[in-house]
Formats: C-alpha cells, structure tokens, sequence
C-alpha cells in the first residue's frame, strides 16, 4: 500500500463533525476499538459535549448546575489524544478530496469522516415567531435563556404537546408558574406514544394545575415593544404569555450531507452499521434515517440510539461490522413521574396493563400478532428493564402473563 | 469537596477530587474513570452507572430511593449488599476519603 497518496494530507485521520453525544461516542469508541492515528472532533458550540437530556429537566428547574452537565472533563480528551475544536463550524465537505472545509476558510483531510451534526428546533410557520420571548429547546445557549425567562415570567405557554414541552411544562408548573399546552393534535405526544399513555400524561398535567389545549392549533403570536404577550388559536381564543416555548419537533441537521451528495431521506441515511452511501462516512445520532435491515425507515432521537449508533460508526470506520439491533429505549421525567420505554408501539393491536395508572405506577405492554413490541414503564423501572431483555431475545411473553403481577418477567430472560 | 478512589474491575485506581453536590457518576465521568458508563446522564434510568460501596461507607450514605432499588435489581453484573447507582449518591464532606469498587460490566 505504501505511504498516502500524493493528493491526501499527510494528517489525514478521523473527523468528526459534531461534538455531541453521537460524535463523542464515535471519537471514543475509535480509540476503544484500537484506532491510534488522529482524531479530531469538530463542534460549532462553545462548551465541550454535554448532556442534553437534562437541560429540559434539572437544569430548568435549577437543580444542576451547568458544570455537572459535561460528560468528559477537558484531560480526558488530552489522555485520549481526541482533538476538541469547540466554536467551529464545518462548512463543506469535499468528498473528491476527502477534506471539510471550516468556517474560516481552513481545510482538513479525512480518512474517515462521521456526521453527527445532530438537529435544529423546528420554527413555527407563522409571523411572530421572532418576537422576544419565543424561544426553542435544543442546545445549553437555549436553555439559558428559557431558564433566565422563567426567572421573570409569570405566564408560560408550551407550544406542542411532545416530549421537550411536556418536561418543560413541568419545570415551569414545579416554579409555580401558571401554564399552558397548547397541542395541535387531538391528543399529546401524537408522533411518537400510544392514546393510552398521552391520556395518562394528560391527566397527570391537569392534575398539577396546567391547563391543557388539545386540537389548539396555533395561528399567531401577539407582541408589544418587540416581546410576546400572547399566542393566538385557530378557535379565536386568545392565551396571554410572558414566556413562549416552542416544542414542535426537530429537523435533522443535513445540511452538509446533502451539499455533498450523500443521500437523505429526512436525515442522513445510514444501515444499521450507520454506514452511508459513501465508505469513507458514517452518520449517527439524530442526523440519520436508519434503513433497517428488515428494510423500515427509522428516526429516532434519543441518547441510546447516539450512543450505540456512534458503537457502530467507529466499528464501521475501521471495517468492521457492528449492527445496532437493540430494542430502542428512551426515557422521560415530569414532576415526580419517570417514563421508560423500550420497543416501538407504533404498529400494535393488543395492549396488557400491569399496575395501576390511578396510582402512577404501571407498565403498558403493547403486542403486534401475539409477539411483545414494545413498552411504556411509568415509576416501574424494574419492568423496563426486564422489558429490554425480553425485546432483544424475542421472549415469548403472552399478555395475560404481563397483565399478571404474579408472573415473574425476569423468568423469561434467565 | 471530596476525595473519591474509584477502583476499577482490573484494579486500576483512580482517585478524584469530586465537588459538594455533585454524584459520584459525574465525578466519575468527567474524570474518565473508564468503568462507569452513565448513559442517561443521571436519571436513573439506564443502571449503567453500578457500582460497590466501600463497606465501611455504606451506612454512611441515605438509602437508595425505590427507584434506584428497582434499578439495582437489573444491573449487568451481580448486585451485592453494597451495590449502588453512583448518579445517586450526592457528594459531601462526609464521603471524603470513600473507597468505590466498579463492576466488570455496566451493560
Ligand atoms: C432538551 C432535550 C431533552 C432531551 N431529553 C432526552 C431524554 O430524556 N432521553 C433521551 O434519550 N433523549 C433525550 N434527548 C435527545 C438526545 O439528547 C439526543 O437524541 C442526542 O443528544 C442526539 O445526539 P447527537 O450527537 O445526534 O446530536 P447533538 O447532541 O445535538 O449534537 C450535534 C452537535 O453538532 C453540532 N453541529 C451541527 N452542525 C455542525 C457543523 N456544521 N459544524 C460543527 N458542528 C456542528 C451541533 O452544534 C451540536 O452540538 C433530549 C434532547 C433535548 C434537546
Ligand atoms: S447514570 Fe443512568 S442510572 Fe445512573
């Protein structure tokens, strides 16, 4: 083989766009998985990789501070000899070249180019969605300001019933707060959980005093001197607010895979391997539409699925095959109710209840022709576990069993 | 503040300086204390964060939450009587000095 080509930099190691979870675990697990040449991790934000999922949680309602949140201090990278490039932006990616292009003009060789360049808040359609006051959920900078605004605001209102707004809600309503949701769909967490579980979420919201808008949909914002007073409804209602927080979703950030030609089909496609259409790149995290083995189209947006994604991005960059076949998980916490899931229920027609909803402690076990598919653990983490294990080995788990308290789910997985 | 030894399952031995209010997973981590995984980032949701207290610190610490009991029971490798999730446990004055053994495997 020889030296590198004339035409490829010396340093030409493994690049890393995006320095999140996605891009710290493909950094990480290269040098796990024996890689010693360079790696370089490249991110726009200013602070080394933290963890997100706080941010709507501990973090807003002033639990945590922003020092706990990193999740590698800055010697561990020394040690690791990853180098951090913080506050840059990559622009362009020439594939012909294997360089990417910064921001400031600088280029960098690649050997082996990852894209975890993750996702942006997706914007509301509407005018006044520029007005102070209006903020979206998806870096530390955002939850900055949302937190800071809360410290002044007295009414909140969440636009969109998911996840981020829920948590959020929640943050506000534990400050005391008085909040509103306002859901477009007839129902919460529409795109990704069961009638059953959004009803749950629902009460739970209304019983701790937030007012809850299904079938809102939201036509404009209302401002005065520049900030929101107010956010107005398809059904002519209007709702006074001081803070706005937007929580209609996310758009998979493909910019530079699509500059480049890689192909996408909402977010970077990649196979299980987290392979794209071209060798020399891998995607992972929440920039990706995973094509399947068994041929779905998946988007996930969850830390595990970063994390195992990033597993089998490095594996990949180095030749070798890691399929990331996991069960997915996820998890959520509002007020004092702490949501696990494993599966995907999306497709089920059958559903046993283990526990009690009245007293916020059940599991939601959802089947599709008899065969265990997914799921939802509310305060019953024990469940949840033993839930992944019966997924990832295909256990034959009948519903009366899981709707018996008696039967024990772990025989099952022994 | 408070000096933590972090033994890993090979024995390497890390010791950390770990702030008032911080958990013992986060001083783990951020150190790079290879061990100790943390997924959920402290929820206690993905009991990749296991770990043995030193037996002479067990009792000094409050009891784990139902939660992290129910966790405990679906950890990667065996769970003993001083078995712990370190995103838990809250460090203070009082644990300098504690000794934590990790286990082989978090997942
Ligand atoms: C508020 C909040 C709460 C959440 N709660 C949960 C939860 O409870 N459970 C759960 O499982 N998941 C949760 N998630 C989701 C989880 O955090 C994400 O799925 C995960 O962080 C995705 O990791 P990633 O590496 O793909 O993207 P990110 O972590 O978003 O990282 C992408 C990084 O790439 C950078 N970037 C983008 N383009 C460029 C470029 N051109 N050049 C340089 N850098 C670039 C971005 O600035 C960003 O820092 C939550 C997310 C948020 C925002
Ligand atoms: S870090 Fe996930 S349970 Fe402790």
């Amino acid at each position: 083989m020889g030296g590198p080509a004339q035409s490829e930099p010396a340093d030409a190691g493994m690049v890393i766009v995006g320095a999140g979870q996605g891009g710290l675990q493909v950094a990480e697990s290269l040098r796990a998985e024996g890689y010693d040449g360079p790696i370089t991790l490249i991110g726009e934000e200013a602070s080394a990789p933290y963890h997100r999922p706080p941010l709507s949680k501990a973090i807003l309602a002033g639990m945590m501070e922003e020092a706990q949140l990193a999740i590698r201090g800055a010697e561990v990278f020394e040690r690791q000899r990853i180098a951090l490039l913080t506050g840059t932006r990559v622009v362009a990616i020439d594939r012909p070249a294997r360089q990417v292009r910064l921001e400031d003009g600088r280029r960098l060789g690649y050997r082996g180019l990852a894209l975890a360049t993750g996702a942006r808040v997706r914007r509301l359609p509407i005018t006044g969605d520029g007005l102070d006051g209006v903020l979206g959920l998806r870096s530390l900078d955002d939850a900055r300001r949302i937190r800071a605004a809360l410290d002044r605001a007295a009414r909140v209102v969440v636009i969109g019933g998911g996840y981020i707004g829920l948590e959020v809600a929640a943050a506000a309503r534990k400050r005391g707060l008085e909040v509103t949701i306002l859901e477009a769909a007839d129902r919460l967490l529409a795109r990704s959980a069961t009638p059953f579980l959004a009803g749950f979420y629902a009460d739970l919201h209304r019983g701790q005093g937030v007012t809850v808008a299904l079938g809102a949909k939201v036509v404009g914002l209302d401002g005065q001197g520049g900030r929101v007073t107010a956010v107005r409804t398809a059904d002519g209602r209007t709702h006074p607010a001081d803070l706005v927080v937007v929580g209609v979703g996310i758009v998979p950030d493909t910019a530079l895979a699509e500059g480049c030609g890689l192909a996408c089909d909402g977010g970077v496609l990649v196979d299980d391997c987290a392979r794209t259409d071209d060798p020399a790149i891998v995607a992972v995290g929440d920039c990706t539409a995973r094509r399947t083995s068994s041929g779905a189209l998946l988007r996930l947006e969850s830390v595990q699925n970063a994390v195992e994604q990033g597993k089998s991005a490095a594996a990949a960059l180095l030749g070798r095959e890691r399929p990331f076949t996991a069960a997915p998980w996820f998890w959520s916490d509002q007020y004092d109710v702490k949501l696990q899931i494993v599966g995907l229920s999306a497709d089920h027609d059958r559903m046993a209840l283990r526990g009690s909803p009245e007293e916020r402690r059940f599991s939601a076990f959802y089947f599709r022709e008899g065969a265990l598919v997914a799921i939802d653990s509310v305060n019953r983490p024990a469940d949840h576990m033993a839930g992944r294990k019966l997924l990832d080995r295909k256990a034959a788990l009948t519903p009366e069993q899981a709707a018996d308290e008696g039967f024990p789910l772990a025989s099952l997985t022994r | 503040m408070a000096k933590v030894t972090f033994i890993e399952h090979d024995g390497l031995e890390q010791v950390v300086d770990i702030p008032t209010g911080w958990t013992l997973m986060q001083g783990a981590v951020q150190s790079g204390v290879a061990g100790i995984e943390g997924e959920c980032g402290g929820s206690c949701a993905c009991a990749t964060c296991h770990c043995y207290v030193d037996e002479a610190h067990v009792d000094a610490l409050p009891p784990p939450s139902e939660t992290e009991e129910e966790m405990l029971d679906c950890t990667a490798s065996e769970r003993r009587s001083n078995s712990r999730l370190s995103c838990q446990i809250r460090v203070s004055d009082a644990l300098d000095g504690i000794v934590i053994r990790l286990p082989e495997a978090q997942s």
